[in-house]
């Protein structure tokens, strides 16, 4: 069975049953019932027409809540048959779920929780392992999005810019457990720059696909960090690499610049670079100045400073990191690999042990160390050999 | 979303603002509290922000290797060890504000008097898997 099939139909069978009058939690609910019935069933007894066998699985399992929600309630009758199918479902539908699960009124993680339920078609127990918490959490999370969401008309159109923030967050989390998350980001972003013309959805799923198409060269066998420069650009995705700049270049040509559309411009520079060495970083800076008018980010003005560092010589990069806080993270992780590229190992090696220290991820820390490390002990065996070079 | 570990003492935090030892409390104020922190866990349930949360036993042990086909040597309890583990709360929120938020409901908790003991509660970051984003 093919379960990104299943999956990708989950945002069209929802819209079914919106405009069908079924409000938007009850239909969630019943399309999440009718998905796991598909995997149960499917496998020995292939539909026909997949969409129309969930359609109405979902409407008979809507009308059997909404009928156990009316007995309760003094007996009334309601939904009692099948409307006729109201007009085959659009595009639109499914454009109205991305705005309606990245509402503003949601919090980030009770937006991306909705997102992968609704649009994406995972289970509460997916995305649940995904984000390593537990089921009972995501399954909070997902019902108070729907009550906050469930005043909100599925007919007003959206702002795309929180879709993309929602999207992004998704793919920024990677692979962590049995859902590939930037994989499924990928597909949402695809499934919504086909329903949506705008320039910064194509940056974004150029962004995604410029850096999915290293992913295999970023970390080594034992899931140590590899940097840039010493990655193995044979293993990178030549056809999703081709396919990303494909995608910037046709959203470029359209003359309205965004923030996604500069950082896949960064992107695709390092993906055309046959060597770390033949990397345009003068271009890479002029995109950096592109992407800092474009937001007032430091992270961007420390990302800058390193490509300054590539462009002009690790003394160019120092002063340009002069004048940003050192409270930035990652601020003495690029501090000490510029002091090492202007030769001064000991500042370099501290700086690394401090960086280290201060990393947000355990991959990083434990690359930041094995830098301090290495410059270390480089250190201690020129202390021993009198002449000193190595 | 990130995950914070908030992170109670028995000892070696700083001292609390009603600083009077649980055994010296009445048996309705030790309950208050106990509710308190049940109440507590149960919001952070609904408001799909909760992972875990552990009390751990004062005394315990202190084990290491001793050499191929030795047993492990065990020693302790040491009373000198200055930082004890009373427990842990873990929590999954939009950022680090709303740690910081949660930890402070979690210190308003009552002890004696029914009053707040202002405990200090450990706020500390999960080291996260890196960003698919690097550049």
């Amino acid at each position: 069975m093919d379960a990104l099939l299943l999956r990708s139909l989950t945002p069209g069978v929802i819209g079914v049953l919106v405009r069908r009058g079924a409000d938007f939690a009850a239909a969630e609910d019943a399309v999440q019932d009718a998905l796991v019935e598909a995997v149960r069933v499917w496998p020995d007894d292939p539909p026909r027409d997949p969409k129309g066998w969930l359609i109405t699985v979902a409407w008979r399992r809507f009308v059997d809540a909404a009928r156990a929600e009316t007995a309760r309630r003094r007996r009334e009758d309601r939904a009692e048959t099948e409307p006729a199918p109201g007009p085959a479902p659009s595009v639109d539908d499914t454009l109205q779920l991305y705005f309606l699960c990245a509402h503003p009124s949601l919090t980030p993680s009770s937006a991306v929780a909705l997102t992968l339920r609704a649009v994406g078609g995972l289970t509460t127990r997916q995305i649940a392992r995904a984000y390593l918490v537990p089921e009972a959490t995501v399954a909070q999370r997902i019902s108070r999005a729907k009550r906050t969401v469930s005043a909100v008309r599925l007919d007003r159109p959206g702002d795309v810019a929180t879709v993309l923030r929602v999207l992004y967050l998704v793919f920024n989390e990677g692979y962590s457990g049995d859902v590939d998350l930037s994989a499924e980001a990928i597909r949402l972003t695809r499934q919504l720059a086909a329903a949506i013309d705008h320039p910064e959805v194509a940056g974004l799923l150029a962004l995604m696909l410029l850096h999915h198409a290293r992913r295999a060269s970023r970390t080594a066998a034992d899931g140590s960090l590899v940097p840039l420069a010493e990655q193995d650009r044979g293993r990178w995705e030549t056809g999703m690499i081709a396919e990303g700049v494909g995608i910037l270049q046709a959203a470029l040509a359209r003359d309205r610049l965004g923030e996604f559309q500069a950082q896949a411009a960064i992107a695709a520079l390092h993906c055309d670079a046959p060597s770390a060495e033949e990397t345009d970083w003068a271009q890479i800076v002029e995109w950096y100045d592109e992407l800092a008018g474009l937001t007032d980010s430091p992270v961007v003005r420390l990302n800058r400073a390193v490509a300054v560092g590539e462009a002009d010589g690790p003394r160019a990069g120092l002063n340009e990191l002069a004048s940003l806080s050192e409270e930035l993270p990652r601020h003495a992780a690029v501090s000490a690999y510029l002091h090492e590229r202007d030769g001064d190992r000991a500042t370099a090696a501290r700086l690394y042990a401090e960086a280290a220290h201060r990393a947000p991820t355990l991959a990083e820390r434990d690359h930041l160390t094995r830098q301090a490390a290495r410059l270390n002990a480089v250190d201690a065996d020129r202390a021993e050999d009198p002449r000193g070079d190595i | 979303m990130a995950k914070y570990l908030l992170l109670k003492h028995y000892r070696g935090a700083p001292a609390p603002v009603n600083d009077v030892p649980m055994d010296r409390w009445t048996p309705e104020e030790i309950s208050a509290h106990m509710r308190y922190m049940q109440d507590f866990a149960d919001r952070l349930e609904k408001s799909g922000e909760f992972v875990d949360g552990q009390a751990l036993a004062p005394e315990g042990a202190w084990v290491r290797y001793d050499g191929e086909g030795r047993p492990p040597v065990t020693d302790g309890p040491f009373p000198e060890t200055k930082d004890l583990i009373a427990g842990w709360m873990i929590i999954d929120v939009d950022g680090y504000d709303r740690a910081v938020e949660l930890a402070g409901e979690l210190s308003a908790a009552p002890g004696a008097g029914g009053k707040p003991i202002h405990e200090w509660l450990e706020v500390r970051p999960f080291l996260t898997a890196p960003p698919a984003v690097t550049e």
